[in-house]
């Protein structure tokens, strides 16, 4: 028996919890202790982490899940209790083939190409939001100013969700990924996001846009309850990733000079910069967890049927025999192929969107305000130790 | 060296398109991969090949 449990809880704001760096130290694969009691197992190596994402013989369906922190384990009894279930659309947690046909009736619309031609709109948002600042108040909190409404604004544009409601959405999408939540508000969140989604798909059915919810529910592939669900996802996962990923990285590259001047000195630099702190942040770090189908050995080691496995991506992202000295943030390192945007058929949808709202994002800031820096202490911005998706609460700073 | 993709395992995360944009595409439809070029030339080959290692859903092969 293991006693091995997970935390969020880290000695330095940068870095993994120690004992997790240690782990991977020495091993790929660690028994681990789940919130319910299971025995089943932790993953901290690169190829490993990659194998098992890449694994059919490992499912992300919900109902074999074994929760890895307390916090999930009362939400799971909480909806069992509830019956709640998540709408049918919400793809991340379906295998193939299921899965198969909601991710292509949107890959289409998260193109490189497509992408990149929302590049000057994106442009257009992050310098309004940077007149705001210059014009606004010192010290700012950059998380507020500019992290969220960046991703915010840019993702209800794309599905057509009108942005004067985010207040509603936001808020509940904190108690979403709170870990200290209860339970029945989580329920109460998702319900809320839900029946305001499903309120709105209605209404693009009556006024259809030329957004992207409109155009599915014009493709008259999916129902009401599927679009809610496809909806829900989108939202919510466009809301806090890059959110996160904008505001830690601008901390990080404040609190590390060398490197911001490094990147400063040399724009050319940016598309690698945005993998570097994409893979030495990696702001998912709770997870993702899987289910084996049936015994699968992965590196010698047979995980066996319905054992659950947790990959530790912070850790596996700073392995040493992928990515050598990985614990150091380096804007000159190749760091393509981290597994920041996860691996296998459920890797990020919205992965080109994101690098291009990171790309975006940090150059204007570096351009606009070179005399940018924090307005308080490293040690007393508030870290999200205690959110599913790891950054900064609040980023007071000056210029 | 000649490449191969199988669109029915593709997911169209798009990382051959941004990595190798002469050789790869995406379909406007369903995001799966379009290959431009199946036989590129061999200045791109390491190129192609961290293309191939890069996919997540095991959709690309080279020979």
């Amino acid at each position: 028996m293991s006693d091995l449990t997970l935390t969020t809880r880290r000695e330095r704001p940068l870095d993994p919890p120690d004992r997790f760096t240690e782990l991977g130290e020495r091993a790929h694969l660690h028994r681990m202790a789940y919130a319910d009691g299971h025995q089943g197992w932790l993953v901290t190596g690169y190829a490993a982490a990659r194998a098992v994402l890449a694994d059919p013989r490992f499912s992300n369906r919900p109902e074999l899940a074994h929760p890895p922190v307390a916090a999930r384990l009362e939400l799971l009894k909480e909806m069992q209790e509830q019956q709640f279930r998540v709408p049918p659309g919400f793809f991340l947690r379906m295998d193939a083939p299921e899965h198969t046909r909601y991710r292509k009736l949107l890959a289409g619309q998260f193109t490189v190409r497509r992408m990149n031609q929302l590049e000057p709109r994106i442009e257009e948002i992050a310098e309004a939001c940077l007149d705001r600042m210059e014009a606004g108040e010192r010290p700012a909190d950059l998380v507020e100013a500019f992290a969220l409404p960046i991703p915010s604004l840019v993702i209800c544009e794309l599905l057509g969700v009108p942005y004067a409601d985010r207040e509603r959405f936001q808020a509940d999408s904190k108690v979403l990924f709170g870990l200290d939540s209860e339970g029945a508000d989580v329920i109460a969140a998702m319900t809320s996001i839900s029946t305001y989604l499903y309120g709105l798909i209605q209404h693009k059915r009556a006024e259809p846009g030329d957004d992207l919810l409109s155009g599915l529910v014009a493709g008259g592939e999916l129902t009401d309850e599927e679009l809610t669900g496809v909806a829900f996802l989108l939202l919510v996962a466009g809301h806090e990733t890059t959110a996160n990923m904008l505001g830690l990285g601008t901390y990080a590259l404040l609190t590390d000079p060398g490197q911001l001047a490094v990147l400063r000195d040399d724009p050319s630099l940016m598309d690698n910069a945005v993998e570097e702190l994409l893979r030495h942040l990696t702001i998912i770090h709770l997870g993702p967890v899987r289910t084996a189908l049936e015994d699968v050995e992965v590196e010698g080691t047979v995980i066996a049927k319905g054992e659950a496995v947790t990959l530790h991506l912070p850790v596996a992202n700073r392995d040493p025999e992928r990515f050598p000295g990985g614990g150091r943030l380096d804007v000159t390192r190749p760091a393509t192929g981290h597994l920041a945007f996860g691996h296998g058929i459920h890797q990020c949808l919205g992965q080109q969107l994101a690098r291009i709202e990171m790309r975006v994002g940090y150059a204007a800031l570096l351009r606009r305000l070179p005399g940018l820096r924090l307005a308080v202490p490293p040690e007393e911005v508030p870290m999200r130790t205690d959110m599913s998706i790891y950054g900064v609460h609040r980023l007071p700073v000056t210029w | 060296m000649k490449i191969e993709a199988d669109t029915t395992v593709c997911i169209g995360a798009g990382m051959c398109a941004l990595t190798v944009p002469k050789v790869f595409d995406q379909s406007e439809e369903d995001g799966t991969v379009v290959l431009l070029d199946p036989s590129p030339p061999a200045e791109l080959e390491d190129a192609v090949r961290r293309a191939v290692t890069l996919c997540p859903s095991g959709a690309l092969s080279v020979s």
